[in-house]
């Protein structure tokens, strides 16, 4: 496939894996901050091909472990009414909330559909004006074009029984979270390619002029990765720290600005908890009020249930890279993709369950 | 989740007002709202996120990491002895 298969070269993957045991000269802790970059990491075997001086940390850029147990058991309690068609994306359905996931849901009888995208779910509601059909917004930056265009969309054509169940979190509150936690090890960030075709580099400046830590923005793929790693290793040996983009193939320093444009229109920054981690202030979107028609939250009266993770369960520190999943004593044994106890295990996009899928135990 | 794939537009319409297209993943058609990467063309790629396109290719800057890896290349032949 163009602008994938090429990424993927085996020979060009080893020149650069040499090129960075060439440069790395001391120890270097980097964090790849997405849960896509981490699954590719994990699935091509990068961190074994780059030299052992050189550790990966494994951020919390995974949308779907980070969203919290409450916000899946108000899906849950929302997917649950009668005349509700439930819509998300399909890797939600088998994350488990305090009154189960949303499968179980799904073959106990409601209206559980997966869509490929949140402007289905709009189509759905125009098709079915007698159902009330609620989307799950989740996501970072780069879903968020997406779910704000559903919203803005369903307002413009008076689609009254369409709404959203917001939960978008942002990186940049979380990754200065990440450097100013005790025991911090990142020393370098692989930035979040996508996001970044959304929101351009310039939030990623304000973070490397105060913490002075090299981000690399980086794609996917393991080539793209492989020079993400040595861009980072350069800079961190050379002891700069600057925004620099390895991914120019589609991110522009000014990210895309009529994106940025509808979603300001219609979500605002708000505070947002993580699951693993808790709330970090300014981390996520909400809707606006002028959205509050399209707002599942304000439709549907929704109990604040109390929720309690496993105390075994070290997600929170693995998700600011302080551990990695073999830290965890439960993990492979309690803890496995069929029965997860916390945040990185939900998704196959989280580490443990990236570690888990390809042999790591 | 954030995963977003590049594309080929094979066409591209108006529906309500708002700029969407057809796009090609190997094969695999699907709708995609174009609206903000309204400057792209049939024929070109563009990076595609749950329906939503989020950005051009740029096929010059896609060009470039093979350049650097030419240069690599050399640099390691230079220094086998």
């Amino acid at each position: 496939m163009k602008y994938l298969d090429e990424y993927r070269d085996g020979a060009s993957a080893k020149a650069l894996a040499e090129a960075i045991a060439r440069t790395a000269r001391h120890e270097w802790s980097l964090m790849e901050v997405c849960g896509g970059q981490t699954h590719s990491i994990v699935k091509y075997g990068i961190d074994r091909v780059i030299p052992p001086t050189v550790e990966l940390l494994h951020g919390p850029g995974c949308p779907v472990c980070v969203t919290p147990v409450e916000m899946i058991d108000r899906a849950h309690a929302v997917a649950a009414r009668p005349g509700v068609v439930f819509c998300s994306f399909g890797d939600m359905l088998r994350v488990p909330g305090s009154r189960g996931d949303l499968f179980s849901l799904k073959a106990r009888g409601a209206d559980v559909r997966i869509v490929y995208s949140p402007l289905d779910a709009l189509r759905l509601a125009t098709a079915h004006p007698d159902r009330q059909v609620v989307f799950f917004a989740i996501g970072f930056e780069t879903t968020a074009p997406a779910n704000a265009m559903a919203a803005w969309q369903a307002k413009r054509q008076g689609v009254r029984n369409f709404s959203l169940l917001v939960s978008q979190v942002l990186v940049p509150p979380m990754l200065s979270s990440i450097l100013q936690a005790p025991g911090n090890r990142v020393q370098a960030f692989l930035g979040p390619g996508h996001v970044c075709t959304v929101m351009g580099t310039h939030e990623y400046e304000a973070i490397v002029e105060r913490y002075k830590v090299p981000i690399v923005i980086t794609g996917f793929e393991p080539l793209d990765l492989l020079q993400g790693i040595l861009l980072a290793v350069r800079q961190l040996e050379e002891g700069r720290a600057e925004v620099e983009n390895a991914y120019a193939r589609v991110v522009a320093a000014d990210g895309n600005r009529s994106a940025r444009t509808l979603v300001g229109e219609v979500f605002e920054v708000c505070d947002r908890k993580w699951r693993g981690i808790g709330i970090v202030p300014k981390s996520g979107l909400r809707l606006r009020y002028e959205y509050r028609d399209h707002d599942a939250e304000r439709l549907f009266e929704l109990e604040d249930l109390e929720t309690r993770e496993s105390p075994q369960c070290v997600s929170g520190q693995i998700l600011k890279g302080v551990k990695k999943p073999k830290d965890c004593p439960a993990f492979g044994k309690a803890c496995t993709p069929d029965t997860p106890l916390g945040a990185t295990m939900v998704s196959s996009e989280g580490a443990c369950a990236a570690y888990y899928a390809y042999g790591r135990r | 989740m954030c995963l977003a794939v590049p594309g080929r537009v094979t066409e591209t319409y108006r529906e309500n007002d708002v700029l969407m297209g057809k796009v090609d993943f190997s094969g695999v058609s699907r709708r995609v709202c174009l609206e903000h990467v309204a400057d792209a063309r049939v024929g070109e790629y563009v990076l595609v996120h749950v329906g939503f396109a989020l950005s051009r290719v740029d096929a010059a800057e896609a060009a470039k990491i093979f350049e650097a890896l030419a240069e690599l290349r050399q640099l390691g032949e230079l220094e086998v002895p």
